[in-house]
């Protein structure tokens, strides 16, 4: 098909195009249709007619030129331009890191980060919320066969945005500084890193629809109007001690039995089936402290003197960014006694590097902290987890 | 310090930093005395300030001036809201808040509790007639032992030469059904 510009010179000129017109047989598309000879008439003409009109307006003296020599080239071309445009957008960092996104967000860009860097980054799914949202994991790995891994989580309490916002930070970190980083290049050289950005996806959707303040899971209690149970007292350490409620409408009630909660149970059989997890590390908001077990008890765990060190080390990294000082203790001590704990539960399983993070702020704002810090607490907190990391690729056990 | 039969002493150093001038400190130091068995009185609370806080009259004037010529009575919901964010305008009525459930945290607290004001789910002013600003809020606590959100109101009254008094606040029932 071609198009046509025809420069009409009197009102003869335009009456024989309006002719032209009336053809029905030669299907012409009038994209400027004559009216006025003051203005060109441009026509796209169908390939086999074009001979034709050609012919007519020769014969009539009438002035043209080829304005589009071959109409299904130029749209083949756009329609190339807006793919690649788009496959650029798309790899191009379209997805804004220093903002608060929805799960849906969130889950999209787990999918652009393991298609874009897919030598190193795969999505794998362990299981299903009670409203049966997928809990999708990040796996990073170079290859090998089961290696030794780090495992890392955000997001169990719903309501600290901060942390999920963080982790998918730290995704794309590990998966773009692999190769560049002279740290994580010999970390996933020899190790594994599981990470799984949103851990009660029930509970995020519900902050962003219905209660920016929820911090359980979103399952029903059978003879109770209340809802939820918190999953960080839902694990099998200490389960029904102090620390932990019985009443389903509080906010840290332990559930009617430890792993009760799919989300937990989930992460649960992840880690035994592995087998080969030698790092558990969990994102909480907030406070800024760095913890290692216990919570369920107030006495120390062996390897106290070992995770204290190592937890100082780490706090002192997360400083030297923007001077963010955390806490460093044990659950009981720095904070409260609290029963049915994460890292209890992978520390006494035998994962010996078990430790919680609780990220800014320390009050000021709370839950609702601007995304304007998102950046730099995720920063920090990866040198942080980058100190324990690298303890536990020159430590094996 | 426990002492017998009465509570439990604790003696503090703190620093006081400006929430508006992170360079700005003041050292202080307090005691705070938890009384023994009786959860319903508010813990004993003497500071002593070593240095002079920050005079904010002319911060103060302004807002005041500009609340007291409002045509409408300010109302506002969520400061901040779920991203984080406080409108620059609504900043002050965010830290009245935040001084006056400091009393609200104050005259409920125990030696196992940890209050922080959570958000400001709702704030309506009230016209007076006299030179006081008036301010019915509805805050959220949050409780870090319990982790629980609690809902509560207070009237606030505030003057820039009068500074700040809670003269009502009542513990809210939480909504069953969120």
């Amino acid at each position: 098909h071609q198009v046509l510009r025809i420069k009409t010179r009197n009102e003869e000129e335009v009456k024989q195009l309006q002719l032209l017109e009336s053809l029905e047989h030669l299907e012409l598309d009038f994209w400027i249709n004559p009216s006025s000879a003051a203005l060109p008439v441009d026509v796209r003409i169908p390939a086999n007619n074009v001979q034709a009109v050609k012919a007519f307006l020769e014969s009539h003296g009438i002035q043209y030129s080829i304005l589009i020599e071959d109409l299904q080239a130029v749209l083949d071309k756009e329609k190339e331009d807006m793919a690649y445009s788009q496959q650029k957008e798309r790899s191009s960092s379209s997805f804004n890191y220093g903002t608060y996104h929805s799960l849906d967000s969130i889950y999209a860009e787990l999918d652009h980060l393991a298609s874009e860097y897919s030598n190193i980054v795969s999505k794998l799914q362990i299981g299903e919320s009670y409203e049966k949202r997928p809990l999708y994991v990040l796996k990073f790995s170079t290859g090998g066969n089961n290696r030794p891994a780090i495992w890392m989580d955000a997001g169990i309490h719903s309501r600290e945005w901060v942390t999920q916002a963080s982790a998918i930070w730290m995704a794309k970190k590990i998966a773009s500084d692999y190769g560049k980083d002279p740290s994580i290049t010999s970390l996933l050289n020899k190790m594994d890193i599981f990470l799984l950005t949103v851990t009660n996806p029930d509970g995020y959707v519900f902050t962003h629809t219905t209660n920016r303040m929820w911090r359980k899971t979103r399952s029903r209690n059978p003879g109770s109007v209340c809802v939820g149970v918190d999953p960080n007292r839902n694990w099998d350490a200490g389960f029904g001690g102090p620390g932990a409620s019985s009443n389903p409408c509080s906010d840290s009630y332990r559930g009617p039995h430890a792993n009760s909660e799919v989300e937990v149970k989930s992460v649960v059989n992840f880690i035994k089936n592995h087998g080969n997890i030698r790092a558990f590390l969990t994102l909480h908001s907030y406070s800024q402290l760095l913890m290692y077990p216990y919570g369920y008890k107030c006495t120390e765990p062996a390897d106290y003197a070992e995770l204290d060190a190592l937890g100082r080390a780490a706090a002192s990294s997360i400083r030297s960014l923007y001077g963010t000082t955390f806490t460093v203790g044990s659950i009981c001590t720095t904070i409260y006694q609290a029963s049915g704990g994460s890292i209890d539960w992978s520390y006494d399983y035998g994962i010996k590097y078990s430790f919680a993070f609780e990220l800014r702020d320390t009050g000021r704002y709370g839950f609702l902290l601007p995304a304007s810090q998102i950046i730099p607490t995720a920063e920090e907190t990866w040198l942080g987890l980058k100190k324990i990391m690298e303890h536990v690729r020159d430590n094996p056990y | 310090q426990d002492i017998d039969d009465v509570g439990h002493k604790y003696y503090l150093e703190l620093v006081l930093e400006d929430v508006l001038d992170k360079d700005s400190t003041v050292n202080c130091t307090a005691e705070v005395l938890y009384h023994l068995g009786n959860n319903n009185i508010a813990p004993d609370v003497q500071v002593s300030l070593e240095g002079e806080l920050k005079n904010t009259d002319e911060a103060d004037n302004i807002f005041y001036h500009r609340i007291k010529s409002l045509e409408k009575e300010l109302v506002a919901e969520n400061i901040p809201d779920s991203y984080g964010n406080v409108p620059p305008e609504m900043e002050p009525i965010h830290l009245l808040a935040w001084v006056a459930s400091g009393y609200v945290i104050w005259q409920n607290s125990t030696e196992n509790t940890e209050f922080h004001l959570a958000q400001i789910k709702h704030v309506k002013q009230v016209k007076r007639s006299d030179e006081y600003l008036e301010f019915d809020y509805m805050i959220l606590l949050h409780e870090m032992v319990s982790q629980e959100i609690i809902p509560w109101q207070m009237t606030v009254l505030w003057h820039p030469q009068h500074g700040v008094q809670v003269t009502q606040d009542s513990r809210q029932p939480k909504h069953a059904s969120e």
